[in-house]
Order: C-alpha cells, then sequence, then structure tokens
C-alpha cells in the first residue's frame, strides 16, 4: 500500500523554491557550495546546483559525500552498506555549504554528514536543504530549506525516487514491510 | 556477508567478488589519506592486535595505520617481546591476547600456516600478514590494487614474477589472487629457486629473464634473501644478480607500458637496479600507498562481517 | 585353567589353516585346534567359553615396530599405555624401538624395558637395540650385548644411518648375531628442514619437502652394502614406490633383503596435510597415489613383507603446534586392522594374507616363536570381526596419546578379544 505525496512537478517547483530561498539567505551565490549525501541527496544536489546556476549565471562548487565511515549504526550490524567514494575537491574554508539530503527523519545521518564535513575542513557554515522533514527527529538538527514538511507515522517508510537513480520523479509513503 | 570468508589467511580462498569488493572498498579509503585529517571514525571503540612473530617494519606500520585511520586501537606485539620467547605456546599466546577481546588479530609468523592454526582456536577474525613461504594476502591484494588503477581492468593481464619463487610468500598469493582475476602469470628465476613441477599451479616457468619480459604488462620483482647464498640455492649474489638482476638492458625487449613492482624492500643493484626502481615505470611507492587503503579495507569488511552476527 | 574358542573361523598362516575350528587353550598354550563340534564334552568341562561366532580367530598381532617413549618420554605413552593399546589393536607381541632417552644402547635400559613389561604383563614386548651408540652415528653399539639381553634386531629408527662406512660394519657385525638391521631410509641431505613430502602440495603450502628420492638413496645405497657385506637388510616403513621396485629387485638377486609398511603409507596422501593438520606429518612423509598403488603392488607380490605400525605416539603439546615443529608420526596400533583390511576390501589381497603379515611373516623375520596357533605354542590369539562397522574415535584409545589423522574414519573390522599366553588382555566393552 503507498500513496503519492509529491509528484514530478511538485518536485521540480520545490527545488526552484529552495534555490530562490538559498540565493536570498546568502545573498547570492558567491562563496556557496552544494555538498550532495549519498545516494539521493545527490541527484538533488545536482539539480539545486544546475538551477542556482542559471539563475546567477556562474559556477558553484559541488562535492559528495559518503556518510558510512561516519554512521553510529554501523556498530550494531543494522546495515552493512557498501563504501563509495567521497568526492570533495574544493577547499571548504570561508564557505557557505549547502547539505543536501532527500529525508530528514532522525537526524542522525545529518549528524554523520556534518561530522564528517569537518574532518575535511572549517566551512564558514552549514545549511541543511532536504526535499521532505518527516519529522522523529532524535538530535537536535533542523531543515533550513524544506521541499515539503509532512508528519507521518513512525511506522510509515517514505520514499523519494528521482529521474538520476529511479528512472522517474516522486515521493511516496508506504507502510513498512515488516 | 560482505566477504565470503571470516578471516584473511590466503588469496587461494577468496573469490572474485571477495578480490573485487576488497579493490573497490579500497578505492574509496584511497581518499581518506589525502585528507588534512586523515582520520574516520568508523571503527572507533574497536582493537586491533598486530602479533608479530618476524621482524617487519612496512608491513606492520601498514596495519597499524589502516587501523589509526579508521580510529581504532592498535596496539603491536612483535616477537621478542611476546611470551614466544619463554616457551609459551602459539595457541597459549593468541588465547592469552583473546580472552582481552580484540576485534582482529593481524598475525605474521615465519611457519607457513601458523595463521591457519591460530583461526581453528580464536574466534576473532585473523589476517595473515605473512607465514613463512605460503600467503601473504594484503601484498598480493595491494599489488592488484596498484595495477589496476593503472590498467584499468585487470582480466588478461599478463604478469612475470622474478626472483627466489619457491620461499617466496608474495609470489603465492599473487599468483592465486591474479589468476581468481583472469590474468596470466609466468615465473623467472634459478631453477634452485623455482619448486618442481611449479607448472602444476598453472603458470608458465621459464629462466631467462629478458625473453620473460618480452610481452607482459607488469613486472614484479621479489626480494632476494642474502641467506639463500649460504643455503646452497645460490653460487652468489652477483651471479645471481647477472642473470636476474631487473635493468634497462634486461627490460631492452619488454613493452613501453610495462609497470614494475617490488613488495619491498629492495636490494638495490641485486634484484633491481636503481635506474629502473626510480624509473617512471616504476610504482613500488604507490604499492605503500596502496597497502594502507588495502589494510583499511580489510578491516573494515571484515569488521562489518563480523557485526552481521549481534549477541 | 582352560579356554574355549568355538564357533569361530580360524585363519593361522603358519600352519595353513583357513576354516571353521574350535581351539582349546590350557595352561596358557594352546592344546587342541579340532573342527567345529569334534571336542568331546569331558574334556572342555568347566572351560571358559568364548563363542566367537561369526569372527576370525588368529594368532595375536605382532607389530615389529612401535615406540612406546619408556624410558623419558613419558608423557606420550609407557609401556603400560602402549601394551594396552597393543592389545586393543589386536596385537600380542610388539618390537619397541631404541630411540627412547636414555637410548637402548646397552643392556642396562634393554633389561629395563623387560622388566617394565614383565611389571605391565600384557603383551609381549621385545626391545629393538640401537645400531649405534646414543643412536649418535658415530660408533657401533655393542651388539651382541644387546642380543644376549634380548634384543632381537638393531636400528637407529627415527634417524638413519648416514655414515656409509659405518652402516657396512654394522651389517657386516651384526651377521655374528644373525638379527637384522633395521634401517630408517632418508638421505638428511636432502631432507634438511623438510616436513612432509616434496611436491604439488608442500610447494603450495610453503613447507619445506622431503623428495622420494632420499628414501630411493638409501635403500639402493643399503642394498649395494647389503651386497657385499651378507647380513640381514630390514627397511623400515617403506613409503615410496622407487623404493618398493629397488627391495623387489634385490629380492630376485637373492639378497637377504626385507621391509615392512605402516598402514597410514597404504592409506593416506600428501593430501592430507593441507589444512596444515599436523596429524598428517609423518617421517617417512605421506606421499603420492601413484606410491600407494606401488606399495600395493608390492604387498601383492610379496615385496612387502609385513605390515607395521609405527606407533608414534605424541603429546597434544607436540602435534598443536606450527606444522614445522610438529613432532613426526601418530598412533598405530588401534587402527591397524581396520586399515589392513582395506586392501582386502580392494581386492589387493586376501584376508589370509592380511593376517599373514600382520602374524606368521613378522615373526619369520625376527626369529620369534609367535605369531602361529601351532599345538603347544603360547596362546596368543586374536579375535575380531571383520565385518563389524565403526567410526574411529581417537579419544577413545587406549594409548596415552590420540594423535590420529583417521577420526571420524567409518572402517570395517573390530577386534573383540585378545589373548596373551591365554589370559584375556584385551576384550570389547561392548562385546
Amino acid at each position: 500500500m503507498s500513496s503519492t505525496l509529491l509528484n514530478a512537478k511538485d518536485i521540480s517547483r520545490a527545488i526552484n523554491r529552495i534555490s530562490h530561498e538559498i540565493l536570498e539567505r546568502n545573498n547570492g551565490a558567491e562563496g556557496i557550495a552544494l555538498v550532495g549525501i549519498r545516494t539521493r541527496g545527490v541527484a538533488l544536489s545536482h539539480r539545486l546546483k544546475e538551477k542556482i546556476e542559471s539563475i546567477e549565471n556562474l559556477t558553484i562548487d559541488h562535492g559528495i559525500l559518503d556518510i558510512t565511515l561516519y554512521r553510529d549504526d554501523l556498530a550494531e550490524g543494522i546495515q552493512k552498506p557498501e563504501l563509495r567514494k567521497t568526492e570533495i575537491s574544493f577547499a571548504l574554508e570561508n564557505k557557505h555549504i549547502i547539505l543536501c539530503d532527500d529525508v530528514l527523519f532522525t537526524g542522525r545521518t545529518i549528524r554523520a554528514a556534518i561530522d564528517a564535513l569537518m574532518d575535511f575542513g572549517r566551512p564558514s557554515s552549514v545549511q541543511l536543504a532536504v526535499l521532505i522533514d518527516r519529522g522523529h527527529r532524535e538530535l537536535p538538527i533542523r531543515p533550513d530549506y524544506v521541499g515539503k514538511n509532512f508528519p507521518t507515522a513512525k511506522s510509515k517508510r517514505v520514499q523519494v525516487l528521482l529521474d538520476e537513480e529511479d528512472g522517474e520523479d516522486k515521493v511516496i509513503i508506504q507502510e513498512q514491510s515488516k | 556477508m560482505l566477504l565470503s570468508t571470516k578471516n584473511i589467511l590466503s588469496t587461494k580462498e577468496l573469490t572474485k567478488q571477495d578480490i573485487q569488493q576488497i579493490l573497490d572498498t579500497a578505492d574509496s579509503f584511497k581518499e581518506i589519506s589525502t585528507r588534512a585529517i586523515k582520520k574516520v571514525p568508523t571503527l572507533r571503540g574497536k582493537t586491533i592486535i598486530n602479533l608479530f612473530f618476524e621482524p617487519s617494519t612496512r608491513t606492520r606500520t601498514s596495519f597499524e595505520i589502516a587501523g589509526k585511520r579508521m580510529s581504532a586501537d592498535v596496539i603491536n606485539i612483535s616477537g621478542s617481546t611476546s611470551s614466544s620467547v619463554k616457551g609459551e605456546n602459539l595457541i597459549d599466546t593468541a588465547r592469552n591476547l583473546e580472552a582481552m577481546n580484540p576485534d582482529i588479530l593481524v598475525v605474521r609468523h615465519h611457519c607457513s600456516g601458523a595463521p591457519a592454526l591460530l583461526s581453528q582456536f580464536i574466534d576473532s577474525p585473523i589476517i595473515n600478514a605473512g607465514d613463512g613461504s605460503h600467503e601473504h594476502p594484503s601484498q598480493a591484494l595491494l599489488d592488484l590494487l596498484t595495477i589496476r588503477s593503472h590498467k584499468g581492468d585487470l582480466a588478461g593481464l599478463k604478469v612475470v614474477i622474478v626472483g627466489d619463487i619457491s620461499h617466496s610468500r608474495v609470489a603465492r598469493s599473487n599468483i592465486r589472487a591474479m589468476q581468481t582475476m583472469g590474468m596470466k602469470v609466468r615465473v623467472v628465476g634459478p631453477p634452485p629457486l623455482i619448486p618442481p613441477d611449479f607448472e602444476s599451479l598453472g603458470v608458465e616457468v621459464s629462466h631467462n629473464l629478458r625473453e620473460a619480459v618480452r610481452d607482459v604488462d607488469v613486472v614484479m620483482v621479489l626480494r632476494i634473501q642474502m641467506e639463500r647464498q649460504n643455503q646452497g640455492l645460490l653460487s652468489s649474489l652477483r651471479e645471481y644478480s647477472n642473470y636476474f638482476c631487473l635493468t634497462s638492458e634486461s627490460l631492452a625487449k619488454a613493452r613501453d607500458d610495462v609497470l614494475i613492482i617490488h613488495p619491498g624492500p629492495v636490494n638495490r643493484g641485486v634484484e633491481i637496479s636503481l635506474d629502473v626502481m626510480e624509473s617512471p615505470r616504476s610504482l613500488i611507492l604507490n604499492q605503500v600507498t596502496s597497502g594502507v587503503s588495502i589494510r583499511m579495507a580489510l578491516f573494515y569488511l571484515l569488521l562489518g562481517e563480523n557485526n552481521a552476527n549481534p549477541n | 585353567m582352560q579356554t574355549l574358542i568355538k564357533n569361530g573361523w580360524v585363519i593361522d598362516p603358519a600352519n595353513m589353516i583357513d576354516g571353521s575350528f574350535d581351539i582349546l587353550i590350557s595352561d596358557g598354550k594352546i592344546e587342541a585346534v579340532v573342527p567345529h563340534g569334534k571336542i568331546s564334552a569331558s574334556k572342555i568341562k568347566g572351560a571358559e567359553v568364548i563363542n566367537a561366532k561369526g569372527c576370525v580367530v588368529a594368532p595375536g598381532f605382532c607389530d615389529m615396530h612401535v615406540h612406546f617413549r619408556e624410558p623419558g618420554h613419558e608423557y606420550k605413552e609407557t609401556i603400560e599405555t602402549g601394551s594396552a593399546s597393543a592389545a586393543a589393536g589386536g596385537f600380542s607381541s610388539v618390537a619397541v624401538m631404541p630411540n627412547t632417552s636414555p637410548v637402548n644402547d646397552n643392556r642396562s635400559v634393554t633389561e629395563l624395558i623387560l622388566s617394565q613389561a614383565k611389571k605391565t604383563g600384557l603383551v609381549n614386548i621385545y626391545p629393538i637395540g640401537a645400531i649405534t651408540k646414543g643412536l649418535k652415528g658415530e660408533t657401533l653399539s655393542d651388539m651382541g650385548e644387546l642380543k644376549e639381553s634380548g634384543c632381537i634386531g638393531y636400528s637407529d629408527d627415527g634417524k638413519p644411518v648416514m655414515d656409509s662406512e659405518l652402516m657396512r660394519r654394522a651389517l657386516e657385525y651384526s651377521r655374528m648375531f644373525d638379527l637384522p638391521c633395521i634401517q630408517h631410509s632418508e638421505i638428511l641431505d636432502l631432507t634438511r628442514g623438510g616436513c612432509m613430502n616434496e611436491g604439488v602440495v608442500s610447494t603450495e603450502l610453503g613447507l619445506k619437502g622431503m623428495p622420494v628420492e632420499a628414501e630411493d638413496i638409501m635403500v639402493f645405497r643399503d642394498i649395494c652394502l647389503l651386497r657385499k657385506t651378507g647380513g640381514r637388510l630390514h627397511v623400515a616403513h617403506i613409503s615410496s614406490g622407487g623404493a618398493v621396485d629397488l627391495v623387489r629387485q634385490a629380492k630376485a638377486k637373492g639378497l637377504p633383503v626385507t621391509c615392512e609398511v605402516a598402514p597410514h603409507h597404504f592409506t593416506l596422501t600428501e593430501e592430507a596435510c593441507r589444512n596444515y593438520d599436523t596429524n598428517a606429518k609423518m617421517s617417512p612423509p605421506l606421499r603420492t597415489n601413484e606410491d600407494i598403488d606401488m606399495i600395493k603392488e608390492g604387498i601383492r607380490d610379496g615385496t612387502i613383507d609385513i605390515i607395521a605400525t609405527d606407533h608414534a605416539p605424541h603429546d597434544l603439546a607436540d602435534k598443536q603446534v606450527e606444522f614445522d615443529n610438529a613432532c613426526f608420526g601418530i598412533v598405530g596400533l588401534e587402527t591397524a586392522l581396520p586399515l589392513t583390511l582395506k586392501l582386502v576390501d580392494e581386492k589387493v589381497i586376501t584376508l589370509q594374507k592380511a593376517v599373514d603379515l600382520l602374524t606368521h611373516q613378522p615373526c619369520r623375520i625376527f626369529n620369534l616363536d609367535k605369531g602361529t596357533l601351532g599345538i603347544g605354542k603360547d596362546a596368543d590369539v586374536v579375535i575380531f570381526n571383520p565385518n563389524t562397522k565403526f567410526t574411529i574415535e581417537p579419544e577413545k584409545f587406549k594409548s596415552r596419546s590420540k594423535n590420529s589423522p583417521y577420526k571420524g574414519w567409518q572402517v570395517r573390522g573390530k577386534v573383540l578379544h585378545t589373548l596373551v599366553a591365554g589370559r584375556s588382555v584385551y576384550s570389547d566393552q561392548n562385546e
């Protein structure tokens, strides 16, 4: 059983809005860089980058973060995630980093991502952009830019499908399969 | 399961998928060693014991750095400081260490099969860091990683291994791993240093270095142990060098893009000449760098597997 | 005191008996061997009766090559535990090798062994004296004194006599006493540091090999010497197919050479060393299938005279170590019968011949008045069921040591009773 939360148009509109919010908050694109969290945060960060670059007509830095090595559930054997590369080829110093992820839930992924980022340098600030905020935070973390707030039951599963990874754009919610 | 095996005792028991996964994972780890802060918290709270019954600087250091870059606590115990000199049995030593709950034991021993023996008595994963003339799997894996990063694909590559094949655990580990990855292996050296019927391992045997390097993608030079001279296996190092030292002359017929690797430490001018060692074709230092990534990958994959069974 | 063994199938190669007979034992001697049911009831009144229905009744087995470790290494085995192990394996007589500590190279050690054997009183124990003093390979031992005090042969077993001149003199001098020199055939120069057969497996495992040529060359040398010296050469634990050929040729020329094979050398190959199983570490080493085929041919055509176990018990501390550092050898006495019967299953030899190799032949070579059910002889008897299947469980061995590569093997042929001079020294618990 699943139902659609956002369709392709909704997602596109959210990206547009967030791009403008980022520019507004940071007084333009000067000094900002986008970092996507693997896997779907990467596609989102690419879309935001494209959008912002087309609005401002300049190139901004972009990076990819694999937070596997920073997870706090690794030792519990909950998952055995495949490790992939982290690619951050620019200096973080004096940069405003926009971390991008698809769904904000407990906040633990973002905690790991911030830890990972800090190992690469000392950015001026770190901001967080997510497509869906579904609540149930376990850490004091809040997003700066949200596509859609969608309070959910903890047992539900929110899944973001993106063209780059899944061949279509949509956000669905389903019962957690046991 | 991340890997098909709980221990890394030999490359013989690693599948193609295992090797691929180890190399891919190691590739991802390479970047960590280039950071300003060369450390990730992944193995925080884990304990790795380096149990070395044979002197080693680079292998032990490589394992130690790998563990530390992943935030594990690494303890080094060498043969001379361990109880082995007091006549304590290998198994007792290991059991005592295990009672302290390490998460991984890295073992080097002068006897072939010692890590395999330990694995029968110990629950912690064991990585063989070189046992006698048997195997040295992490060395073979780092060699493959080095070759792969320069050649792209391993399948179909031709390699020649030069030197003391009889006593080389590096050669054995590499031959097995390379064959698993679809590479072709030739060995070259004087007959007393190549076991009889070595062809049964599926390798080509040659005694002519100049010809043997002709069509290969990689030349792996092995360290020649000085004591082979006293054992009557070599007449003299000088004579050995005349026939088997890798020089630009002996490489005359080799391809221009041939890669040169050596597990180190190098006896300059005995098995390899200085100019070849320092030529752009030589990847000897890249191997050292690859070594850290490979060992990080092994720790990560073994502990990941261990974690797959909580309770 | 009488015992009647009835309803059994008697195989007594020494007397060419092979059939359904009852055996009457009186005062420790064989009194009668008569067709089943023919002994008059009055004659056996009050006799203890052993029903051997479905079983083979044979002379107690004789193993001319065991190591009982006493004196010196009692933590591995003693004359008492070794004797119990022998009895459990169906052996009533064993010859013990001199590589004890001190070495059995003089009267006092021989007498100690014999007195311990007497005290134990289980099986007949025959000491073998050293060829050279202290097994050092330097000077001959006092072969005359050794014979007079009870030794039945000479050997430096565990080590070969490397010095050719010394071996020549040993063969010459031993002629005076008509006892065989038993050679552990191994050219040490070729096996230095070796711990298994040299071949594909040793290459893969990275273990130093012991080439088969080390055995062949020594056997060849000794045969050459024998041609000159006369005397009697007995080749211990032959493991090489090439060496079997050499012995065959020597026998064809009428030279006084005999040889023995241990069951592990016709049931296991170097493959058993994989996984660094130290229970497969033997000297001479386990060889190849080709060697096994040639050994079986040698057993079949009589080139190989006897089966001897080379019973070599070792404590766990000597086996549960690195392969390089482990001791050579295995517990042999308690698995010898079922392993020998494999030769019968494979139609290499008949059951009668198998019994012959374990009884009459060894006694012939070593001049022992044993291995026979002849009337008036000591009643050393084994009763075994050749068809009983069981699983080898080293932990249940009577030997003090449990080192065996046969753990878990499903085999056939179980010893039910062993009698020495009419007295039961072993009977199967399940009987």
